[in-house]
């Protein structure tokens, strides 16, 4: 046997690959999709299917354009996520429309134009959802009362098919506000929260999520199960979403102290919006947080206080996904300014001062 | 022992490679029969090659001297049996790149005679630097794979304070065993090995580092110690890369050697405890360095082993004995997986620094397809030197290696870790080698640019000289002329002007010779 080309080591690899990570990023995910299909029914189901197909579409699109190998890049599973994501964050019986146009935004702006797997700045589906929350207001906040397949009231198939391609009306009987918009309302109308939240609020049903929400935002606790399975698996770490629900409860519960009736407390911020799927399952992107523990520690508490910021005082109910782009613009020079610190060196990248200085300089040795 | 039950700290980073030394931990060291000839390069060693002190068709005896350290950094090299000389000639080394290097060519005899028998040596008796001197005549090399000769690192005591001696028996690389192998069976030689370095460099304490993955190696050597002995054996976390010098002394004494530094800056020497073995048997034996273990592993071979082999044995003699390969093997390397090299062919021989011959199946190496890198940090947080792989392969990407320097790729230890973790497979270990050869190349361009920079100034500043001196001796032969006339015309004057001229007419040919 010979060998030509000299190789340098290591001559053995730990198991997993990007195609491993997405894989079980996308097995992590699939309970709380398959919960918010079930309560929002065949429409949901519907947007899920175009949003993802078209997100693989347009991934093809870009490699072939980009005179890449299609089927390699196709194979890591990252289109399928980008898809999959960002459907879960529509409103479940958005028309099908939306979910062409955010895959192609996604993919296309968010991600090839960049230069393709790894080289973007922002999270992709995040991207998406804010230029269609920016563009298409009225889609992206039509949020509808639960309606679990095959129960009464629930539209059939056909009647699914109907709503996703726009050739029947949302009837108003089905259509509700989250929470957080509620109690957006409430105080824009200078009502407190206790007059707010009774009859829209019930902490279980928030946290089991039969409530209106996103398609797949809707289960904080699912979500929870599959970001702990990925933690478990070390598919992602356990700092950023520490740091991100940290933040948020601290923040959350200072303020509910100091005014119950105008601050929500903690429960409703971590179970509410988009707060567990960002934590889990967009921020932990390793492609747009930083890269080092400091570093994803300053950007998860950062995602936090943005979050419960915009939440409290901004102009849209809830600002997960403003959050997560602005903080995705910082990870550059968080990455640049938090570098772990070297062996031998102070944080300044100086070397190490000598302790003991009695003994005289050595002679210049090379030793390995 | 019960003395250091505190938690120590280890060092940040690592990562926990599948071990796999099942296959031969528990496999006795077995010897080698003597093969049919026997190579050994005049270079096992970092430092000078050393120089050959025997010709074709020579004999030579078991433990004579063939060729002789040359320079301040060099280790000697010993016929392993006795028998003949069949050349001084280039032979591939064991080298990824198999370029011949001189190599030495023994036939032997079979009589394996020695070249002497000394009584053993009342080693501790002895000066350290008469220690280090034997140290250095037999050979003796740093056994863990680096090759640094032992003499210098034990001659450190004179000109350091070493409060503590480390003895290397992580043996943190995948499949290696033959480090445990020696601890286990030869513990007594190793203990005195230990006590004679300890001796030499004056340490107040000798540390044998085990990782906790051989316990009847720590038992062994903690069976061998009394309770308040100066040398003590004791377990750290199984980790890659804990047999690195820093990241050992970091795990063991919590000390980190400042950027630049030495080991011995900060009082502490890390020896390898194949290294503590060759010491017993050079000094207290008086035999000089004539062979080692080496584990033979990896899926590809037939019956892997424990070997004690001659030096100058080539990898395909050592194959043989394990019944040959299963398979072709898809690498085949001398060292470990993580930091071991691949090996042309099997027919290099095994050197002083050769501690495992692995032949890997295409399972076992795992080679994915190399995707972008997705930033995901894995290898940030696997470096146990604290950088930061990913951004300085994607400045080496683009051919910017200061900016990759400034990421700190000088203190990179090339352990791996990095590289075994990604998860988009990128060769990391590759950009930082090829970064690191780039800097080199310049560094010595940018050493020649100055030194030719220089003999052209020198030059220039001679040519100017030159000149100066001509226009020099030019005005002089202008003056004197000028003053002959004056001497012709002013006869009143013509005495004094004599004179003076006198003065001057000696001094000039003179002058100008020396200029010139």
């Amino acid at each position: 046997m010979t060998q030509t080309t000299p190789v340098s080591g290591p001559h053995t690899h730990a198991p997993g690959s990007v195609a491993w990570n997405m894989g079980w990023v996308t097995l992590a995910l699939l309970p709380a999709t398959a919960f918010g299909v079930y309560l929002f029914g065949w429409p949901a189901l519907n947007l899920l299917l175009i949003t993802i197909l078209a997100a693989v579409l347009f991934e093809a699109l870009c490699l072939r354009i980009a005179g890449r190998p299609v089927s390699p890049f196709l194979m890591d599973g990252s289109a399928i996520v980008t898809g999959l994501l960002l459907a879960l964050t529509l409103p479940p019986w958005a028309p099908w429309w939306i979910g062409v146009l955010g895959a192609a935004f996604a993919i296309i702006v968010g991600k090839h134009v960049f230069g393709g797997l790894g080289q973007n700045l922002f999270n992709p589906a995040m991207l998406a959802r804010v230029a269609l929350l920016v563009s298409f207001p009225l889609e992206m906040t039509t949020w509808i009362t639960p309606s679990p397949l095959f129960s009464e009231g629930a539209p059939g198939f056909l009647e699914g098919l109907a709503i996703t391609f726009g050739l029947a009306a949302i009837p108003d009987a089905v259509t509700g506000a989250t929470v957080l918009g509620e109690a957006q309302t409430g105080f824009s109308r200078d009502l407190g929260l206790s007059e707010t939240l009774p009859g829209v609020y019930a902490p279980l049903q928030q946290a089991l999520g039969f409530v209106p929400s996103s398609l797949g935002e809707g289960s904080a606790l699912l979500l929870l199960a599959g970001g702990l399975l990925l933690m478990a698996k070390r598919i992602i770490t356990w700092d950023v979403p520490v740091a991100m629900l940290g933040t948020l409860v601290i923040l959350s519960t200072v303020f509910m102290l100091i005014d119950p009736e105008r601050y929500a407390g903690p429960g409703l911020h971590l179970f509410s919006g988009a707060a567990m799927l960002v934590a889990f399952f967009i921020i932990t992107d390793p492609v747009t947080s930083p890269s080092t523990v400091a570093g994803r520690l300053l950007f998860g508490a950062g995602c936090g206080l943005l979050i419960y910021v915009i939440r409290t005082w901004g102009g849209y109910p809830e600002g997960a996904a403003f959050a997560v782009i602005l903080m995705n613009a910082l990870t550059p020079l968080i990455d640049h300014y938090l570098r772990p610190r070297a062996y031998g060196r102070t944080r300044r990248g100086k070397p190490l001062p000598m302790k003991n200085t009695e003994a005289p300089a050595p002679a210049q040795e090379k030793r390995p | 022992m019960f003395l250091f039950k505190r938690k120590r700290p280890v060092f940040q980073g690592g990562v926990h490679p599948d071990d796999r030394k099942q296959a031969t931990s528990g496999l006795p060291i077995e010897c080698l029969p003597m093969p049919a000839r026997l190579y050994l390069p005049v270079q096992q060693h970092i430092g000078a090659a050393a120089r050959p002190v025997v010709k074709a068709g020579d004999t030579v005896l078991k433990g004579q001297m063939i060729a002789r350290g040359d320079g301040a950094v060099s280790a000697a090299v010993h016929a392993p049996t006795s028998g003949r000389i069949l050349g001084v000639e280039p032979h591939p080394a064991p080298h990824p790149s198999g370029l011949p290097v001189e190599t030495i060519v023994i036939e032997p005899d079979g009589e394996d005679r020695w070249l002497e028998d000394p009584d053993p040596e009342h080693a501790l008796n002895l000066e350290p630097e008469a220690i280090a001197r034997r140290v250095a005549e037999a050979g003796v090399v740093g056994m863990g794979g680096a090759t640094f000769p032992a003499a210098i690192k034990l001659n450190l005591g004179s000109r350091h304070h070493i409060d503590t001696l480390i003895i290397n028996g992580s043996e943190c690389e995948p499949y290696l065993t033959c480090d445990d192998r020696l601890m286990r069976e030869r513990t007594d030689e190793v203990v005195d090995g230990i006590r004679i370095m300890r001796h030499a460099l004056g340490a107040r304490r000798a540390l044998v580092v085990v990782e906790d993955n051989k316990p009847e190696a720590l038992a062994a050597l903690q069976a061998r110690l009394y309770e308040m002995d100066t040398i003590e054996a004791m377990a750290v976390p199984t980790r890659y890369p804990m047999g690195s010098e820093k990241h050992m002394i970091k795990a063991v004494t919590g000390r980190e050697i400042p950027a630049g530094k030495l080991g011995a800056d900060i009082g502490v020497i890390v020896h390898n405890v194949g290294t503590a073995y060759a010491v017993h048997r050079a000094v207290r034996m008086q035999r000089p360095l004539i062979s080692r273990i080496v584990t033979v592993g990896g899926g590809a071979v037939q019956r892997p082993a424990n070997l004690e082999v001659l030096l100058g044995t080539r990898v395909e003699d050592l194959l043989a004995h394990c019944g040959g390969t299963r398979q072709p093997p898809a690498r085949l390397l001398m060292g470990g997986p993580m930091m071991g090299q691949v090996m042309p062919h099997a027919q290099v021989p095994v050197i002083k620094g050769s501690n495992g011959i692995i032949a890997l199946t295409e399972e076992e190496i795992n080679i994915g397809e190399t995707m972008p890198c997705i930033r995901c940090g894995r290898c940030v947080a696997a470096c146990p030197c604290g950088l930061m792989p990913l951004e300085m392969a994607a400045r080496i990407r683009k051919e910017d290696m200061d900016g990759a320097v400034d990421y700190g790729l000088m203190d990179c230890v090339a352990c791996g870790s990095c590289s075994y973790v990604c998860p988009s497979h990128i060769p990391l270990v590759q950009f930082f080698h090829h970064a690191k050869g780039v800097l080199g190349a310049r560094r010595e361009q940018q050493r020649r640019q100055e030194e030719i920079k220089r003999l052209a100034q020198q030059r220039r500043e001679r040519q100017e000289a030159e000149a100066r001196a001509k226009a020099e001796a030019a005005e002089r032969r202008k003056a004197e002329r000028e003053a002959a006339k004056r001497k012709a015309e002013e006869a009143k004057a013509a005495r004094a002007a004599k004179a003076a001229t006198a003065k001057e007419t000696p001094k000039t040919p003179a002058a100008d010779q020396a200029e010139a």
